[in-house]
């Protein structure tokens, strides 16, 4: 192996290039990325302005919130944050309710400044980048669409296929035990993958675009009454949440295996589009 | 390096990124050429209304069973200053709404004269901007028929509203804003009752406005003063508004 020459032939053999994903994609893929998080981070901040999830058409509507986030003294005359869900009050200090400032400082904040854009409270700002983000988020999206239907990127490679119907058992096996495709399977995406952005990309990112729609006065007096669809005003703005926290734990799986099935392999992937499919080798 | 000395150096050098970028957006947010740069979205957002607007689209109204068994009073609960608490004590005989500006008809109504005007009652969701909801039903002059009698010249854009209270003690009056589609609106009220009573004190007493397809901040409570202006530069802050000058949005239809 110390033969430079000899070292070019095997890597050869062993690393196939494959442009995977195309320029458009690449682009729309990074755009999203910072929409999504500065929606995220804004979001949150303007949720600290009124932690509370209702369902309903009003927040006063006799029924207890499903989720408040709060803070209340223990007694001892120190503050603690508490987190009630459908009923049920946890003690949440130094993460939701009361948590530490930029300052170092203990103050009472659903969502603690870390998470927050802008950190401190700061209620017009955050609707300011929110909206900001927004746009870029829905137009980005729309061009996405338009792209994935027309360059047949979304028949090609999220829809699954006949194969594909057969092996979602593998692969959810596959998947358990943490064995990732290689070789020629490594250039389209498995089953599951194939589920999850079809989920992700035609559910619950138009949801989610239509639930922050739903909150708008304006929008909702185009068409008034379709909130109640969903239950009315309140509940748009719980599943908005929740839909937004669905996103979540889908940005965080897709960035675990992101790392697990080779970090800058992936990684360059949808910067340069190249892609090395790396075949095994036989003993 | 060991797997967990490369692993912590691995989350420090994300959690530095992190706070740099925060700290980074933070910084942004106090730049002028930024904020100016996240308000293009407002004016997408006024152009969705201009592109879809003709004055007739119409805020939900809901039925008795939906109203918010109270109707929640945020911002002012009792004005501060003198001259509104005589006129409270004196249960508003003595009110006068004042209409004025870019008018050929200035005008000066007492609240019996405001509710002999053609009035609307309607049951619609009160939306503020912290994200709470609360439904209530309101019955007040329609702000066309006062227009309509101090006849605007055809210079005015705008119609501001002057209130009785200020939310810092000794601080800046509240004052509002809507454009002339707002204003002509059919659900665009000054409204005098809530819940069938009179409008209670913490709600607005005795006149509050009602532009039902914007957010709470836009409806003034405690007008006393309406004024048409082809400008609101001149006006205060000069955005439009009490909470339009700490930096929200003059167009709250979202």
């Amino acid at each position: 192996m110390n033969d430079p020459l000899r070292a070019d032939v095997v890597n050869a053999q062993a690393r196939q290039p494959y442009y995977r994903h195309t320029l458009p994609v690449r682009i729309m893929h990074w755009i999203n990325v910072f929409a999504f998080f500065v929606l995220l981070m804004s979001g949150l901040q303007i949720f600290n302005a009124h932690p509370t999830l209702n369902w309903g058409k009003s927040s006063y509507n006799g029924r207890p919130p499903l989720l408040d986030i709060g803070a209340a003294s223990d007694g001892s005359g120190s503050t603690i944050g508490t987190t009630n869900v459908l009923g049920h009050t946890f003690e949440t200090t130094g993460l939701l309710g009361v948590s530490r400032g930029e300052d170092g400082e203990l103050e009472a904040r659903a969502f603690p400044a870390w998470a927050t854009l802008p950190g401190p409270r700061w209620l017009s700002m955050a609707r300011s980048w929110h909206f900001f983000a927004a746009w870029i988020f829905v137009v980005n999206g729309i061009v996405y669409f338009a792209y994935g239907f027309a360059s047949r990127h979304f028949r090609r490679d999220i829809v699954p296929n006949e194969t594909d119907r057969g092996s979602i058992g593998r692969s959810l096996m596959d998947h358990l035990r943490f064995r990732h495709p290689h070789g020629e399977a490594a250039k389209h995406y498995n089953v599951l993958q194939k589920i999850t952005y079809m989920v992700v990309i035609f559910v619950l990112l138009p949801a989610v675009v239509l639930m922050g729609w739903a909150m708008s006065p304006y929008l909702n007096s185009l068409f008034p009454g379709w909130v109640d669809i969903v239950g009315g005003r309140q509940s748009a703005r719980t599943l908005h949440f929740l839909i937004a926290f669905l996103l979540v734990a889908f940005v965080g799986v897709h960035v675990f295996e992101v790392i697990v099935t080779g970090l800058w392999n992936n990684l360059r992937s949808m910067i340069t589009g190249r892609y090395d499919v790396r075949t095994e080798k036989k003993p | 390096m060991s797997t967990t000395s490369r692993r912590q150096f691995l989350l420090q050098s994300v959690s530095l990124l992190g706070s740099l970028l925060l700290a980074g957006c933070d910084r942004l947010s106090h730049s002028q050429w930024f904020t100016r740069m996240l308000a293009v979205a407002e004016s997408l957002n006024k152009g969705v209304r201009k592109g879809t607007d003709n004055r007739l689209s119409m805020a939900q109204e809901f039925s008795e069973a939906d109203l918010s068994p109270s109707f929640r009073s945020n911002g002012t609960a009792r004005p501060a200053s003198a001259e509104y608490q005589r006129l409270a004590a004196g249960g508003f005989t003595d009110y006068r709404l004042e209409v004025g500006g870019l008018v050929t008809t200035p005008l000066s109504l007492s609240l019996d004269e405001i509710r002999a005007l053609p009035s609307r009652t309607q049951i619609t969701r009160h939306d503020c901007v912290e994200g709470w909801s609360a439904i209530g039903k309101w019955k007040g002059a329609r702000l066309s028929a006062l227009l309509q009698k101090a006849q605007p010249s055809s210079a005015a854009r705008y119609v501001v509203f002057r209130c009785a209270d200020s939310l810092e003690e000794g601080g800046d009056p509240y004052y509002e804003s809507i454009d002339m589609d707002d204003a002509y609106h059919e659900q665009t009220l000054l409204a005098y009752e809530l819940n069938d009573s009179i409008l209670p004190v913490e709600n607005g007493a005795p006149l509050r406005l009602r532009v039902e397809r914007q957010l709470g901040y836009k409806m003034a409570k405690y007008v006393m003063r309406i004024e048409l202006v082809d400008k609101l530069d001149d006006i205060g802050g000069g955005h439009g508004g009490y909470w339009e000058d700490q930096g929200y949005q003059w167009y709250a239809g979202i």
